[in-house]
């Protein structure tokens, strides 16, 4: 079904064969009076087929909720590793790691550059003894783990590889997305070691050892979150992470690589912010145009690959650090929207994410609140419930519209390829201008007062500094952290450090060789992630950003 | 002193990549008149205060989103210091209220936490710049 366009009989009929095969959940598909409801509503496009505008799976919420993927690290990995048995232990349904800053742009917590940031916006990781830690009595082969790490993310999937394997789990068990998605770094998140090019090499090496090794792991999540963090409007963040996504499968194609074996296990990232029908229109667009691209001008025929699947954060960047506690209330209204999008699993912020990382009590409220959007609306008894309401369909066409015209332009830039464009694009200070100017349009409009924001520009009796309960991470956490690290260099055998350094920066100078088994090998010896990213740095270069503002 | 001849050096220290802030602040104030240089970002003190100098900066803003702000801040008030630069340092960004006492005391001129106004940026660097000519 699905990819034929449902041109070989009645649309309806063809779902309802499909939806019979599902396996639903045990419970009443009914209203809380006790109303039964249909699994859809609507007469011409049904959820499961093409181009999956109101969905990817004919069932969709009655099969399976969204995972309920909590992000969370901070401090030391044994800190991480009590916070993710906490998540697990209240319902939790996937690990998703933070790491912090020296970690995401490839420094050990040894490096000046990491003086005042060891532990603070995620864990710390240096070798793979603290990967050992992160992950300790958790067994691998059940859970699914993400990691949100981009610049380094070669090094730190080739740890969790390791740790598995210490653990008797093999890679083709494990299950999980890395972020890895390296294009929006240049664009918004400013998270990159390497300049483009060679970077894209480094994820097309991982996307091949994934595919033949990994087959339940997800080697890219293109990312706009990010952009729409950065300042971007819903519309940026819908053409320009389509766009990279384009850009990934021009550069696998052009590798060598079949579209429908690698297409199928990419998967997405976005924001879900405070405008209610512009997020459900751009969700709704986002999978629309997906699989049209992968499809007819990608050649897709395997629908896997033509699915839009997508994970979803609540927007942090609406959060307040006015009145806090009225951000619960923000993040419910994103989460319904993320949940009538057809989100395949959701990130809930906290309400004090403004001020600090979360509290314990603060990401439990979080999670507790797509609880409540799961289980106690019903809008996961219908699948795409909104799909038919003229403004809902008006806006899904109007992102769909905005987002062609981005893809243009960048063809025009690129000569006609998505991937040149965008190199093009990074090059040129256009990503970065655009979202910019998107930004600071929106700051002139709240400080003008033409746009009300609860709590700062209106409405701001009632706000209680006095009374914050904040997360604070000590300067222990840096000082534990570096005795651990020098503790580890004295013990390993550094000969064999030395060595699979030199076998590093062998393969990567040769773009024939595929670089994730020597970086396995690497970790395997504690060599640290700082001291790889050198080996690859001394024949790729580093990246430096052209200050615009 | 008016406003068009204020030379203000904006910067990210450290690894923080988060710029949204920094390059809206920017704009206000150069929409306000003065001269913004934006060194971008993963500079480190050394790169800052060579910057002040050879710009004869008025006033410089570092904006923070790590928590790292405790650590970094004293360290820059103290290499303007080893520098014999007398130039405010403004920070905003991510700054807990309990943590503002903290970096006034340790050198720091103001702080702008999330939220702050385009007025209430441009006074606060004005004030900064105004309250050093005074000493």
């Amino acid at each position: 079904m699905g990819t034929e366009e449902s041109s070989n009989g009645n649309p309806q009929e063809m779902w309802q064969l499909e939806y019979n095969k599902a396996k639903l959940r045990d419970i009443p598909f009914e209203t809380m009076s006790g109303v039964p409801v249909d699994p859809v509503y609507g007469d011409d496009l049904f959820p499961g087929q093409y181009p999956y505008t109101r969905g990817i799976y004919p069932s969709m919420y009655r099969s399976r909720l969204w995972t309920m993927r909590m992000f969370a690290g901070f401090g030391t990995a044994e800190d991480t590793n009590l916070r993710f048995k906490e998540l697990l232990r209240n319902g939790g349904t996937g690990l998703s790691t933070a790491f912090d800053m020296p970690t995401l742009m490839g420094r050990d917590s040894d490096s000046e550059w990491s003086l005042g940031e060891v532990g603070r916006a995620g864990v710390a990781i240096d070798t793979l003894s603290d990967m050992e830690d992160l992950f300790a009595d958790i067994d691998l082969s059940k859970v699914s783990t993400s990691m949100t790490i981009n610049g380094p993310a070669a090094t730190l999937l080739a740890m969790y590889v390791a740790v598995a394997e210490q653990n008797n789990v093999a890679p083709d068990e494990l299950a999980g997305t890395i972020q890895n998605d390296i294009l929006k770094e240049y664009q918004a998140q400013k998270e990159y070691i390497y300049p483009p090019r060679p970077s894209m090499r480094i994820i097309t090496d991982m996307v091949k050892y994934t595919t033949n090794e990994m087959p339940k792991w997800h080697p890219i999540s293109i990312s706009g979150y990010h952009i729409r963090e950065a300042g971007s409007t819903a519309a940026q963040e819908l053409a320009f992470t389509l766009a990279n996504g384009f850009a990934y499968v021009e550069a696998a194609i052009a590798a060598g690589q079949n579209v429908d074996d690698f297409g199928r296990r990419l998967s997405f990232f976005f924001n879900s912010h405070s405008d209610f029908f512009e997020e459900i229109g751009k969700f709704r667009a986002a999978r629309r145009i997906w699989a049209r691209w992968m499809k007819e001008r990608y050649g897709a025929t395997d629908e896997r690959a033509m699915f839009c699947r997508f994970h979803t954060q609540t927007a942090g960047v609406s959060l307040t650090a006015q009145q806090p506690e009225i951000n619960i209330a923000r993040v419910g209204i994103q989460a319904l929207a993320a949940a009538l999008g057809g989100t395949q699993s959701l990130h809930t912020d906290s309400f004090d994410e403004a001020l600090a990382l979360p509290t314990e009590d603060a990401a439990r409220i979080a999670l507790r609140t797509q609880q409540i959007v799961a289980h106690e609306t019903g809008v996961a008894n219908v699948a795409d419930p909104l799909g038919g309401a003229p403004y809902v369909e008006w806006m899904t066409d109007e992102m769909e519209r905005q987002a062609e015209a981005i893809f243009a332009h960048l063809e025009e830039i690129g000569d006609g390829s998505i991937l040149e464009g965008t190199f093009a694009g990074i090059e040129n200070g256009y990503f970065v201008g655009e979202i910019a100017d998107a930004a600071y349009r929106f700051e002139r409009e709240v400080n003008a007062g033409r746009r009300i924001i609860v709590g700062v520009n209106d409405f701001t009796e009632g706000d209680n500094p006095e009374d914050r309960n904040l997360l604070r991470i000590g300067a222990e956490t840096e000082e534990y952290q570096l005795k651990r690290l020098e503790d580890i260099k004295s013990q390993r055998n550094q000969d064999q450090v030395d060595a699979a350094l030199r076998v590093i920066a062998e393969v990567a100078s040769d773009a024939t060789r595929n670089l994730m088994p020597a970086i396995i090998d690497a970790v395997k010896t504690y060599a640290t992630e700082e001291e790889i990213s050198a080996a690859m740095e001394s024949v790729f270069g580093t990246y430096v950003e052209r200050a615009i503002v | 002193m008016s406003d068009q001849q204020y030379r203000v050096i904006l910067a990210k220290l450290g690894l923080d990549g988060h710029d949204r802030g920094i390059k809206v602040v920017a704009r206000i104030l150069r929409d306000a008149g003065m001269e913004v240089i934006y060194l971008g970002l993963r500079q480190t003190t050394g790169s800052i205060i060579a910057a002040a100098e050879e710009e004869d900066a008025d006033a410089i803003g570092l904006s923070m989103h790590n928590a790292g702000h405790l650590t970094l801040g004293p360290k820059m008030t103290a290499s303007l210091n080893d520098a014999r630069l007398d130039i405010p340092l403004i920070i905003g960004g991510i700054v807990p209220d309990e943590d503002i006492e903290e970096l006034l005391e340790s050198g720091v001129a103001a702080v702008l936490g999330p939220g702050a106004s385009a007025e209430e940026v441009v006074s606060t660097v004005r004030d900064a710049i105004s309250a050093r000519d005074e000493t």
